[in-house]
């Protein structure tokens, strides 16, 4: 049914079409909306049988996932920025033991400097945490693929991360097409586990495993993810069919097929980015855009077959690997190997810096010519940079990066007005 | 496309004001897209949210830098934040105030845009004696059916009453038409 709806709102209305079992969830920014939503639902009744629990952290909200995943129970929870960075032991667990969690990362920045925007150092943080990571563009996309996750997830054993950017998603109001129960319960059968903690049947989950197989449980869970690059598509085909609307497979393509500078990105950037090739397009450059959903595992060949006519290929990524540059660009380097394209990396957007149509045309129009840097930062504020660099060489005690910079833009307290 | 961008402080309804808009044309069959401007929110601080309309897939996410529309939900901002920034020559403006533009010390700036469609209307004192509370946003709402055409007088009270219930959807949409009334009386003077 077509609604108006807040995105968080909309993503909880279709995890409760999913029949979780038990959610145990700690509150944080923006992720917060979601699980408000179906911890109402839970009081209501309207969610049953399915137990909410108030953990006291998000290391807690994730043992308490692994373990009520382990009892065979359906189990979704939500977390953002440090929240996620908090249960990080506890997701190595999650995937290593091969417990289908499901789990939302309302995608947000990680401190310090504080900071409450959307960016993907969260969930890039993880990227090697053995968790699937799907991302999405829209608030469409975000609900199908909450009930795509819990089948993927179910089927393979592992746990699966949906990254949706937070706020830009998550508070975002705009029309979803929500799915019925009975399209979802045809999509999404009763969880069969492959383990089980039962009392009648006991086995234990989690033992100690030495040199003698830790590398072959580890490829285990390595070979599985490489199912999900077919799976996922596979999957995506049956979903479609049953909503009745396309679902991209590991990726999506846009206006790229005889392109010659191909765009890539993670996320509701695409949106923004998509405006914008459609704007060269207009002026007869010829670009197009490349989306990546499935980032863990990361589709390898099918990158390098949607990339293989281009000349060349802007990644722009909305998280920085610090003495390095960019994430997502060293898999597209990767799937690129032995390709003469040129690679540019653009970093944009951190701490909810807005990425806009006219600054990504006149990025591109420079890659296009090829005047761009290898490695660019999008809209940086380089006569700021520049006074802190003079001012940390003419004093030694040149005090906190942060506060010296918002002094000199004269912002007293962060946050745009 | 038709952007509109809300200024407001914390506690006023301004993230609402957006995603009633939205809904309101969403009920018309239009694709809106509502968003805040992701603050820290607090109760006071000044606040804005957008709204874009159009007839089709509304893609891009960026906040709306020109638009066609602003509503000033609070005139103490407009000596604080650049609430102007970016309006379209062509652009509607409806400032929640009692006073005229040239009371509020905008005298020279009104001349550079359509006189006609630059409104200031007393949506607080509408709010308060209809509803209760010096809530302004959803008067406002009224008063750009009414200066804009952009959505219904209708699509608007329905979209308040998905969103409340009782003595506050009554009070708002009783709101919102009186706002409706006084910019439909105040463009039938100025086009006289």
């Amino acid at each position: 049914m077509l609604e108006q709806i807040e995105g968080s709102r909309a993503v909880a209305r279709a995890l409760a079409l999913c029949r979780p079992e038990v959610i145990p969830a700690y509150p944080i920014s923006p992720q917060t909306h979601i699980v408000e939503a179906l911890s109402a639902m839970v009081k209501s009744g309207e969610l049953a049988p399915c137990e909410f629990v108030n953990v006291e952290s998000e290391f807690a909200a994730m043992s308490v996932a692994i373990g009520a995943s382990a009892t065979g129970a359906r189990t979704y929870t939500a977390t953002a920025s440090q929240g996620l960075l908090y249960m990080a032991e506890a997701l190595y667990n999650a995937s290593g033991l091969g417990l289908p969690v499901v789990m939302t990362v309302a995608n947000r920045a990680i401190g310090a400097p504080i900071n409450i925007w959307n960016d993907h150092s969260d969930s890039m943080s993880q990227r090697d945490s053995g968790w699937i990571q799907l991302y999405v563009e829209s608030n469409q996309e975000a609900v199908d693929t909450h009930v795509l996750a819990f089948r993927l997830a179910e089927e393979l054993s592992l746990p699966v991360m949906v990254c949706m950017d937070g706020f830009i998603l998550t508070h975002a109001f705009e029309r979803v097409d929500l799915p019925s129960a009975e399209q979802v319960d045809s999509f999404l059968p009763a969880y069969e586990p492959r383990q089980l903690l039962d009392p009648a049947d006991p086995v234990s989950i989690g033992a100690m495993v030495g040199p003698e197989a830790f590398t072959e449980v580890k490829y285990l869970a390595h070979v599985k993810h490489l199912q999900a690059l077919d799976l996922i598509p596979e999957l995506s085909e049956q979903l479609g069919a049953e909503l009745g609307r396309t679902q991209h497979g590991v990726l999506r393509r846009y206006r790229s097929e005889d392109a010659e500078t191909i765009v890539v990105a993670l996320g509701s950037v695409l949106g923004t980015i998509e405006d914008a090739v459609d704007q060269l397009r207009g002026q007869g450059v010829s670009i197009g855009a490349v989306g990546i959903k499935a980032f863990r595992p990361f589709p390898t060949e099918d990158v390098r077959e949607a990339l293989a006519r281009a000349a060349r290929v802007v990644v722009i990524e909305k998280a920085l690997a610090l003495g390095v540059g960019g994430i997502l660009v060293q898999d597209v380097r990767n799937s690129l190997a032995g390709s003469r394209a040129g690679i540019y990396t653009v970093i944009a957007g951190l701490g909810g810096r807005p990425i806009t149509t006219e600054g990504l045309c006149g990025l591109l129009t420079a890659a296009v010519a090829d005047t761009l840097e290898a490695t660019t930062f999008l809209d940086l504020n380089s006569d700021l940079v520049e006074r802190e660099l003079a001012r940390a060489r003419a004093t030694r005690r040149s005090g906190p990066h942060a506060e010296n910079l918002l002094r000199d833009i004269g912002v007293v307290a962060a946050g745009p007005v | 496309m038709f952007q509109v961008r809300f200024h407001g402080r914390g506690g006023q309804g301004v993230v609402t004001a957006a995603e009633l808009l939205s809904v309101a044309a969403f009920q018309e069959g239009r694709h809106a897209q509502a968003f805040p401007s992701f603050g820290s929110e607090r109760t006071g601080a000044p606040v804005v949210s957008f709204c874009r309309i159009d007839d089709h897939e509304i893609r891009t996410r960026e906040p709306v830098s020109e638009p066609d529309a602003l509503i000033v939900q609070d005139p103490t901002l407009l000596h604080q934040v650049d609430v102007f920034g970016g309006l379209r020559a062509e652009g509607y403006v409806l400032i929640n105030s009692a006073r005229s533009f040239d009371e509020l010390g905008l005298g020279d700036w009104v001349t550079g845009f359509r006189r006609e469609r630059l409104l200031t209307v007393p949506a607080s004192e509408m709010a308060r004696e209809r509803l209760g509370a010096p809530r302004p946003n959803a008067a406002l709402l009224g008063g750009l059916a009414a200066l804009t055409g952009v959505v219904s007088l209708e699509a608007v009270k329905e979209a308040i009453v998905r969103r409340f219930a009782g003595s506050l959807a009554e009070g708002n949409s009783a709101a919102a038409e009186a706002c409706f009334q006084f910019v439909s009386g105040a463009r039938q003077v100025a086009n006289a």
